[in-house]
């Protein structure tokens, strides 16, 4: 158990306590951290993912092999990206200007979120996953492998080995995964796009992308 | 253990709108004015048929035209003597405290000590470009106006300080209330956070569960509990607010819900991220591991006695109306859960064994 990596979760709101008690579960090692002082968040991370430590992120971030980023994007534009430099950065986030208001940040058409992340943490490592599941769903829809209920994720970066690393700890969690090449193609994981917030098996998944980016490509050509 | 805390604090059944414009006969949608007027009448039958709590929720929309619900609650107070009458929710982050606080405290002098507060965030966005605030800011704005609200409902002069707001320094707020403080209930979506502030000013908790399993719940139920105990607070009610209809069969009601469900969700989904039902999805949230309550009063009672037992709730608030369901229907549905579901609860609750 000594050489799993250890994750450390930024963000103790809808998503962020979720994360930690999956990866718990899993048999990680894993921290959680707010905006401020951990005693504020003992209580939640206590009941909802006992098994975390409470800390304070530059505390939790130090020690990590992961560092997951479940905050409100509006957070993230005040996360100092010294704190998470040369890291494996997991983005869970969305932004969705309906629910979160326009962020400046992250208000350029053309690119997806993690690509902005990306820019913005250009010292870390950024893979995209589970920012297209519930986090209600995230925790029970957990199954083991070869289950036929399993349900897939996406997978995205554009460093194929931090996507293999991460994409390890989605399928201990209890999902498959399909794995995406860039960031940019990562863009399909957002809401809006085919597979948010839909249960799809791996086949299925791989489907509604395929499909997609064909409905994308000749949108493109007419 | 649940069912020790459910049965600390008396059960209290009621029912909560949106002010959803309903449809006339012809299928046509009434009128802004008629639909409040309605609501009205809703609440008169609340109140006839035995309920204790209606909910009037602020929205700004055109087909939820509800955004003085203060005032709607003051009409049905003038025609009622024991129903208590409520927010659900106040949107607090874009509203003023103090306002809030007076417009309840005289809500609560008009119907001598029948005003209850739910105070939510906001999920219902619209409130914030409207009245010049900013979404981002929703954290900030409801932590500190929370705060002030805590203070107004002291009674006391009140010295404050803040970011969102003008401070103010020793002042008398009024009306004082009568007899101590209304209710003040926090209504939380999904956040814990939310579930922590709410233990900490010593306000009780409602859990709006609008999707999936309510069992996914109880652990806000406990982390609400346990906070209360770290707080050094008493222990406090806890409420679920959930959305249904019922009709005198499982068949009826599913007919009468269902076309407008799928219209509503489909229409706010892309804002809203529901993704739009289908029959299928549909039939999962009415059976025992959804969130609606669609059913004969049989099938309802069940499904409540059920789920307050298993988050430890001693309130259940209907969310009644959706999207153009006519104003008839909706009476039959108050009558129903009034003197048909209400009473099965009671019966089931009192039933369940107490494994205290």
């Amino acid at each position: 158990m000594s050489d799993m990596p250890k994750i450390a979760v930024l963000g103790a709101g809808h998503m962020g306590p979720i994360i930690a008690r999956v990866a718990v579960e899993a048999g990680y090692p894993v921290s959680i951290a707010a905006s401020g002082d951990p005693t504020k968040i003992a209580l939640i991370a206590q009941v909802l993912a006992p098994g975390a430590e409470p800390l304070w992120a530059a505390d939790a971030v130090a020690d990590a092999d992961l560092v997951v980023l479940s905050m409100p994007v509006h957070r993230f534009t005040s996360l100092d990206p010294e704190l998470v430099a040369d890291k494996l950065v997991v983005d869970t986030m969305n932004y969705w200007p309906p629910i979160d208001g326009v962020v400046p940040m992250f208000d350029e058409p053309g690119y997806g979120s993690s690509e902005i992340v990306a820019r913005r943490l250009s010292r870390s490592t950024i893979v995209k996953t589970f920012n297209h599941i519930g986090y209600h769903e995230l925790d029970e829809e957990r199954q083991t492998a070869g289950s036929p209920l399993r349900r897939a994720l996406g997978v995205a970066g554009d460093d194929p080995t931090a996507v293999d690393t991460v994409a390890e700890v989605v399928e201990r969690i209890g999902y498959d995964t399909v794995r995406l090449t860039s960031l940019r193609a990562a863009r399909i994981l957002e809401p809006g796009g085919p597979v948010f917030g839909v249960p799809l098996h791996r086949a299925e998944f791989e489907r509604a992308l395929h499909t997609d980016a064909i409905t994308v490509r000749e949108g493109a050509q007419s | 253990m649940t069912t020790t805390e459910t049965s600390q604090f008396p059960l209290t059944f009621g029912i909560d709108t949106f002010g959803d414009v309903t449809e006339d006969k012809n299928g046509r949608l009434v009128s802004h004015a008629q639909a409040i007027r309605d609501v009205v009448e809703e609440g008169v039958l609340a109140d006839q048929v035995g309920l204790n709590f209606i909910g009037v929720g602020e929205h700004h929309t055109a087909d939820m035209p509800m955004p003085a619900a203060d005032v709607v609650l003051s009409a049905i107070a003038a025609r009622t003597n024991k129903i208590h009458l409520g927010s659900a929710v106040t949107i607090l982050s874009s509203d003023d405290p103090v306002r809030v606080f007076q417009r309840y405290s005289t809500l609560n002098a008009v119907s001598s000590g029948r005003a209850e507060v739910v105070l939510g965030r906001g999920s219902s966005i619209d409130s914030f470009p409207l009245f010049g605030y900013d979404l981002s800011d929703y954290e900030q704005l409801f932590e500190e106006k929370t705060n002030l609200f805590a203070e107004l409902m002291k009674g006391e002069p009140v010295t404050w300080e803040g970011k969102t707001r003008a401070a103010l320094v020793n002042q008398d707020v009024v009306p004082h209330t009568e007899a101590g403080p209304f209710p003040v209930w926090i209504g939380v979506g999904g956040s814990p956070q939310s579930v922590v502030r709410a233990a900490r000013y010593g306000f009780s908790l409602m859990l709006a569960i609008i999707g999936g399993h309510p069992a996914r719940f109880a652990p806000f139920a406990e982390l609400y509990r346990t906070a209360l105990d770290q707080y050094g607070q008493a222990q406090l009610p806890i409420g679920v607010h959930a959305p249904g209809h019922i009709a005198a069969t499982d068949e009826q009601a599913r007919e009468e819900f269902w076309p407008h469900y799928r219209d509503v969700i489909t229409r706010y989904g892309p804002t809203r991220g529901f993704r739009p039902p289908t029959p299928e999805s549909f039939n999962h949230e009415v059976g025992p591991h959804g969130a609606l309550y669609v059913g004969a009063p049989e099938t309802v009672a069940q499904k409540i006695a059920a789920n307050m037992t298993t988050l430890g709730a001693n309130r259940f608030d209907l969310k009644y109306g959706i999207g153009g369901l006519a104003h008839h229907l909706l009476m039959t549905n108050i009558e129903l859960y009034g003197t048909q579901v209400v009473p099965r609860v009671r019966e089931l609750l009192a039933a369940a064994p107490d494994s205290g």
